[in-house]
């Protein structure tokens, strides 16, 4: 793989071993400006492990992870597990996102996530949807040139899961920013992505939507899925992926 | 007139109370009240270590607590055993090595009660000092990482990836939390000593707006639970670290007749 100068993310043979289990093998993806890269997977495939890796927050055993210098990362995590004892309002949560952010900015920030009505409202009494849209904001806040998505839909509607993608591309579209998301969801999704990496501890294939939904391999994971409960445990010896 | 010894136990109460106000609350958001604990356990050690040393008792204590907190600290990041179970063996394992220690030392004689439940009508000009200064370091401590804390708090990961140095910053709260433990030892002892952290803490919860409302408002509930301990022990002639901790129960427990609007 080539980098280019709008490369932010570059991976190349990543792999990752924990306490004697191969979680990711020999995985290579790139992240460009303006690029929405989707991963997607089975339970336990190590997509949360490989946005860890992408964030510097594991290292890999081997491999090589490059970041475009000075770039500046916007990050959603899965969810948030605040102590209810924890007094924490959304503006306040939204403020730590970087020094010197100014009322006005958190609240353009919140309307541009669709929250603004939960800007004074206590964190631990946000819906699902609003979690994630307040998340979306303080990771906006950061100005980031790479946005990293854990499961962004999580916990919405489905109607809410088709704005909250609209948003995603929208946000892309006015900053120019790469998006490296994870979903769960395949339908939804395919239509809000640019790049699909289908994974499961290895990459068994990538490309655009309408590339990865015709590969043997994308439908051997996804295709046989109404016909019969899939072993979870199953060998994949000639790189094929398996799911639940 | 209010005596020289009990003007004392206020001022040490009181400068133990506003310590662990603050402290009290990242105990309370960051369930760290076990870790509390197994760093109080350590104390009667750290006295056996200052007899051996002849060094300051209280220093001795607090060394102790050093210790065990970056043992505590090396340890989190093994795997094998849960955190819980960790602390477990580490809380009773310092608490029964002290008694043990000291069993070892036939010269030494200690109250052991004043340990075990504190002593702060014993408190001296130097104890005072202790308090005042070990107490004011971990509290300016505690205000310099106040903001990068809160983060940490927040979510781990989402503040490291925002460039918090989140494993330092880590490392030096456990560092400051083990030196107000080892400083409020005088005043309620070793058993009592997670009790004045997370009491007043959590009486605050309810009437906090923010992080930095709780804190003050549970340095409030501390001064007035020693306060109002002394007060009683002076007048019912009953343990005095004891008196206080009911002292904070018995406000958390008014406290939920204190209406609050949502």
């Amino acid at each position: 793989m080539t980098r280019t100068n709008d490369t932010l993310i570059q991976a190349t043979d990543i792999s990752l071993v924990l306490g004697g289990s191969t979680l990711l093998e020999a995985v290579s993806f790139a992240i460009r400006s303006g690029e929405i890269v989707t991963v997607i997977g089975p339970n336990g495939a190590g997509k949360t492990t490989l946005l860890r890796v992408a964030l510097e927050l594991l290292r890999p055993t081997s491999g090589i992870l490059y970041h475009r210098p000075q770039l500046t990362i916007g990050y959603m995590p899965q969810r948030l597990q605040l102590d209810p004892t924890f007094p924490l309002s959304v503006k306040r949560f939204l403020s730590f996102a970087r020094k010197g952010c100014d009322a006005a900015t958190l609240r353009n920030a919140l309307k541009k996530t669709g929250a603004e009505h939960v800007a004074d409202a206590a964190m631990q009494h946000l819906s699902g949807g609003e979690q994630q849209r307040v998340l979306l904001a303080r990771a906006l806040l950061r100005q980031p040139d790479l946005l990293v998505l854990d499961e962004p839909v999580q916990g919405v509607d489905v109607h809410g899961q088709v704005e909250l993608y609209q948003l995603i591309g929208k946000i892309r579209d006015e900053r120019n920013c790469g998006v490296l998301m994870v979903s769960h969801d395949l339908h939804l999704v395919m239509a809000a992505t640019d790049r699909v990496l289908c994974l499961n501890r290895h990459i068994c294939c990538s490309g655009t939507p309408a590339v990865v939904t015709s590969d043997p391999e994308y439908l051997k994971m996804y295709g046989h899925l109404a016909l019969y409960q899939h072993d979870r445990n199953h060998h994949h010896d000639h790189g094929g992926c398996s799911c639940d | 007139m209010i005596d020289d010894f009990l003007l004392r136990a206020l001022l040490g109460g009181i400068g133990v109370a506003l310590v662990a106000g603050p402290f009290g609350a990242f105990v309370v958001w960051r369930r760290l009240a076990y870790f509390g604990d197994t760093l109080a356990h350590s104390a009667l050690l750290g006295v056996a270590l200052g007899f051996l040393l002849h060094i300051n008792l209280t220093l001795g204590v607090i060394i102790v607590c050093q210790l065990l907190a970056l043992l505590l600290f090396i340890s989190q990041r093994q795997r094998h055993l849960a955190s819980d179970t960790m602390l477990g063996i580490f809380s009773h394992g310092a608490l029964s090595l002290g008694l043990v220690t000291l069993a070892f030392m036939p010269d030494v004689r200690i109250d052991l009660m004043a340990y075990l439940f504190g002593d702060i009508l014993a408190i001296g000009n130097s104890d005072l000092l202790w308090i005042y200064l070990g107490g004011g370091g971990a509290l300016a401590g505690l205000l310099w990482l106040w903001q990068p804390l809160l983060a940490i708090t927040i979510h781990e990961d989402l503040a490291r990836v925002e460039g918090i140095p989140v494993t330092r910053v880590n490392g030096l709260f456990l560092a400051l939390i083990a030196l107000t433990v080892a400083v409020m030892m005088k005043v309620v002892g070793l058993l009592l000593v997670t009790s004045l952290l997370i009491i007043p803490a959590a009486t605050a919860r309810r009437f906090a707006r923010n992080p930095e409302m709780m804190a003050l408002l549970a340095c409030l509930l501390g001064c007035a639970s020693v306060a109002g301990g002394l007060y009683g022990s002076f007048q019912w002639d009953t343990p005095t670290g004891p008196s206080i901790v009911v002292a904070a129960c018995f406000l958390f427990a008014l406290s939920f007749l204190v209406p609050v609007k949502r």
